[in-house]
């Protein structure tokens, strides 16, 4: 199973991706694991400076936006 | 083209009358929610095409190591150019403080980057002309780079809260942009949808006050009271009132341009449209997650008084 990470500081932005992700995975019957990161030091330390950032399985994949469909998609 | 079609809905089809103060005022609103929504939509798609949108990363990248004039150039120069939302604030002071950057030239970048970005300068010109631009932009960045070096003189460091010097950042490599033209289109297109999805209530409620501004302010009013040079007291007034009105740099043009228009004198305008979109009860509250209330305060004052400076310069020179 797949474990993804949203990093975010709780702007809207990053809510919409933690929401997006989800409805991605349930829509392909994906299982995972999801999780969302709100501290700020735990961020920092995937060097990731502009949220919301996505991390899947330890590996950053994507930040400094909201992802679009396909490459959500393409993750799962 | 827009003066046209805001003369065919507002006219024609409304039957609203020119020479009446809401006839103008819906004029104005039409005209300028056409323009402004087309200019918007048009650069931030080109700007994604090129993807010239830095990332933080990159800028702290750039500006860490420097010797310190150069890192505050670039520190001002990328802020000029980056649209950061008022969001990633906090974990960009973070990773500046972390990357060893001082901390003056970290202010610089945080008060360039909201009062001037690339979407705003287009804009700019293209409402209030080159001229205009060129005094805000060059006001701009000159507040920013002296006022992070008056920032520094009062030791900041010491209000800056005890997290943040603990934290260590990772070194995780970014996933490289893709960058074939589809994905280029693709990647555009999301800003596009992320920047105006963000915007267009800063610029609708913008234009709403200009329009308002436009079509009902008397300008015999505005005159007696806002226009002369001479009322020294309208500059702090205007910046005064900025503080805590917040909208971001591009909602503050339609009514930079009504202001304009019925008189005000331009350093009132320019000291206005600055204090908007670089200081803001919303954005202090963020900073306050990083910067304690007495740097806050010497933050908020070291502008307001630059703002004034800039207002009372233009004034008198033009």
């Amino acid at each position: 199973m797949k474990n993804i990470k949203v990093l975010g500081s709780g702007c809207r932005n990053c809510q919409t991706t933690y929401d997006l992700i989800r409805k991605a995975a349930e829509e392909k019957g994906v299982p995972v694991q999801l999780e969302k990161i709100e501290d700020i030091g735990q961020i920092m330390s995937y060097g990731v400076m502009s949220t919301p950032g996505v991390v899947i399985d330890g590996k950053v994949v994507h930040a400094g936006g909201v992802p679009d469909r396909k490459t959500i998609d393409a993750w799962l | 083209m827009f003066d046209a079609l805001a003369n065919l809905v507002v006219y024609q089809w409304l039957g609203l009358d020119p020479a009446s103060h809401l006839g103008a005022a819906v004029h104005f609103f039409v005209m300028d929610t056409a323009k402004i929504f087309v200019m918007l939509v048009i650069i931030i798609y080109v700007m994604g095409l090129l993807r010239a949108l830095l990332s933080p990363e990159k800028v702290r990248d750039y500006v860490r190591g420097k010797p310190k004039w150069m890192a505050r150039s670039t520190a001002v120069g990328l802020g000029a150019v980056t649209p950061f939302c008022s969001c990633s604030s906090v974990p960009l002071f973070i990773g500046f403080v972390e990357a060893g950057i001082p901390l003056g030239v970290t202010f610089s970048f945080l008060i360039a980057s909201p009062m001037i970005n690339e979407v705003a300068v287009v804009i700019l010109i293209g409402i209030l002309g080159w001229e205009l631009t060129l005094m805000y932009v060059a006001a701009g960045l000159t507040v920013a780079y002296v006022g992070g070096i008056i920032m520094e003189r009062f030791k900041p460091e010491r209000w800056v809260e005890d997290y943040v010097w603990k934290i260590h950042m990772g070194q995780v490599a970014l996933p490289e942009p893709d960058t074939s033209l589809a994905g280029r289109h693709r990647y555009a297109w999301n800003e596009v949808k992320e920047i105006v999805s963000r915007l267009w209530k800063w610029v609708v409620a913008g234009i709403a006050v200009g329009a308002l501004f436009h079509g009902y302010v008397p300008e015999g009013w505005v005159t007696e009271h806002l226009g002369d040079k001479d009322n020294w007291l309208a500059v702090p007034g205007a910046v005064l009132l900025g503080v805590p009105l917040y909208s971001n740099a591009t909602g503050v043009i339609p009514v930079a341009e009504a202001m304009l228009g019925k008189g005000v004198a331009i350093g009132t305008t320019l000291a206005f449209m600055m204090s908007i979109a670089a200081l803001s009860v919303p954005e202090l509250i963020i900073l306050r997650k990083v910067i304690k209330w007495p740097g806050l305060a010497a933050f908020t004052g070291v502008l307001a008084i630059a703002f004034m400076l800039v207002g009372w310069g233009f004034n008198l020179f033009t």
